[in-house]
C-alpha cells in the first residue's frame, strides 16, 4: 500500500456533504521525503522508505545521519516503509498529502495506542467481573474466576486471558473516509477516531 | 496545535459569525435549504428561540412554534449548511436563558414583552 507519515493533532467534528455531523480527527501529514528506495535486487523486495518530521543534527546518531546525508535530506524523526507505490521516486524527493491522498478515499490509520499500564481483566479483556457484592462476595468484584480445569490438565492453557500490561500496541483501524484535505497546511480530516495520543506518529495507507 | 485544529473548524466559525446575535425570547425566521431528488428549495419557519444549546460548531437553537394550535420544536444546528440564513424578526426580554415555561402557556400567557432596546 501506499501511504503516508502523519502526526495526531486532535479531534473535532465536521459536517459532511449530507449535512451529518460526523466526529473527525485531524492529522498533520508530510511533507514526506524518500530516503531509500528498496528494489528485489538489492533488498529482496520492492518499497519505498519515507521520513517525516525535522529533528536536530546534534540529536541524531551517527549511523543514522550517514541515512540521511545518502539522501541528501535534513534527519527526520520518524521513517516508515510503504509497499507498492505505484509511482517511480528519486532519493530526496519530497512527497505532500496532495500526491498521495485524495479526499472521499478510504485509508487505513496505523498508531501506538495509548499505554493503560497494568489493568485487570474487566478493562483489559472486557470481563464482566462478579456482578454483584452479596452471596458472600466481599473482594474479588472484578476478579477472572477460574483459570483451568483440576489434575487434568493439571496446568494453564498458554493464552489464558489474564491482568497485564495494556495498550501501547501498534493498531491499525481500517476503512475511514478522508474528510477534507487542506494542502496548505498539510492537514488531513478523517473520520472518526485514530489510535494513539496527541502529537504522536500515525501512518496513513492506502 | 489546537490552532491547527481551528483552521479545519474556520468554516464554521465564520459561518457562525454570519448569523445575527439572538438569544432566547427572540423571535426569528430561520431559512432551511431542503432537498427533494436533485433539486433544492428553501423553506421558512419562524418561531421564538427557546434555548441555544453547546458552543463550537456543535451549537443548536430550538426553535418553537405554535401551529394550527399544535406546538412545534425544531432544533438546528447552529452551523448546519442546511441553514440558509437566519432572520431576527423581534427581540424579547426573558429572564432566562432557556424559556421552556412557554411550554405551558398558552394565548394571552404566551406573549413575550419586546425589547426597547435599539441595536446600534
Amino acid at each position: 500500500m501506499s501511504g503516508i507519515i502523519g502526526k495526531k493533532i486532535g479531534m473535532t467534528s465536521v459536517y459532511d456533504a449530507n449535512g451529518k455531523y460526523v466526529p473527525c480527527t485531524v492529522i498533520e501529514a508530510g511533507p514526506c521525503v524518500v530516503t531509500q528506495i528498496k528494489t528485489v535486487e538489492t533488498d529482496g523486495y520492492t518499497a519505498v522508505q519515507l521520513a517525516f518530521d525535522d529533528k536536530k543534527e546534534k540529536n541524531t546518531n551517527k549511523p543514522l545521519l550517514g541515512h540521511f546525508k545518502k539522501a541528501g535530506v535534513t534527519p527526520k524523526r520518524k521513517v516508515a516503509e510503504f509497499k507498492e507505490f505505484t509511482t517511480e521516486f528519486q532519493l530526496g524527493q519530497s512527497l505532500s498529502i496532495a500526491d498521495v491522498l485524495v479526499e472521499g478515499d478510504f485509508v487505513d490509520v496505523v498508531g501506538t495506542s495509548k499505554g493503560r499500564g497494568f489493568q485487570g481483566v474487566v478493562k483489559r479483556h472486557g470481563f464482566g467481573g462478579v456482578g454483584g457484592q452479596t452471596h458472600g462476595q466481599h473482594n474479588r468484584q472484578r476478579h477472572a474466576g477460574s483459570v483451568g480445569a483440576c489434575s487434568f490438565p493439571a496446568r494453564v492453557f498458554p493464552g489464558t486471558r489474564m491482568a497485564g500490561r495494556m495498550g501501547n500496541n501498534r493498531v491499525k483501524v481500517q476503512n475511514l473516509t478522508i474528510l477534507k484535505l487542506i494542502p496548505e497546511q498539510n492537514l488531513v480530516v478523517i473520520s472518526g477516531s485514530v489510535p494513539g495520543a496527541k502529537n504522536s506518529y500515525v501512518l496513513i495507507e492506502k | 496545535m489546537s490552532n491547527l485544529i481551528s483552521i479545519v473548524e474556520q468554516e464554521y466559525a465564520d459561518r457562525k459569525s454570519a448569523l445575527p446575535e439572538f438569544k432566547a425570547g427572540d423571535t426569528v425566521n430561520v431559512h432551511v435549504k431542503i432537498k427533494e431528488g436533485n433539486k433544492e428549495r428553501i423553506q421558512q419557519y419562524q418561531g421564538v428561540v427557546i434555548q441555544r444549546k453547546n458552543s463550537g460548531n456543535g451549537e443548536s437553537f430550538t426553535v418553537r412554534k405554535v401551529s394550527n394550535g399544535v406546538g412545534v420544536e425544531r432544533i438546528f444546528p447552529a452551523v448546519s449548511p442546511f441553514i440558509d440564513k437566519v432572520e431576527l424578526i423581534r427581540k424579547g426580554v426573558v429572564r432566562r436563558a432557556r424559556i421552556f415555561y412557554l411550554r405551558d402557556k398558552k394565548g394571552k400567557s404566551a406573549r413575550i414583552k419586546e425589547s426597547k432596546k435599539t441595536e446600534k
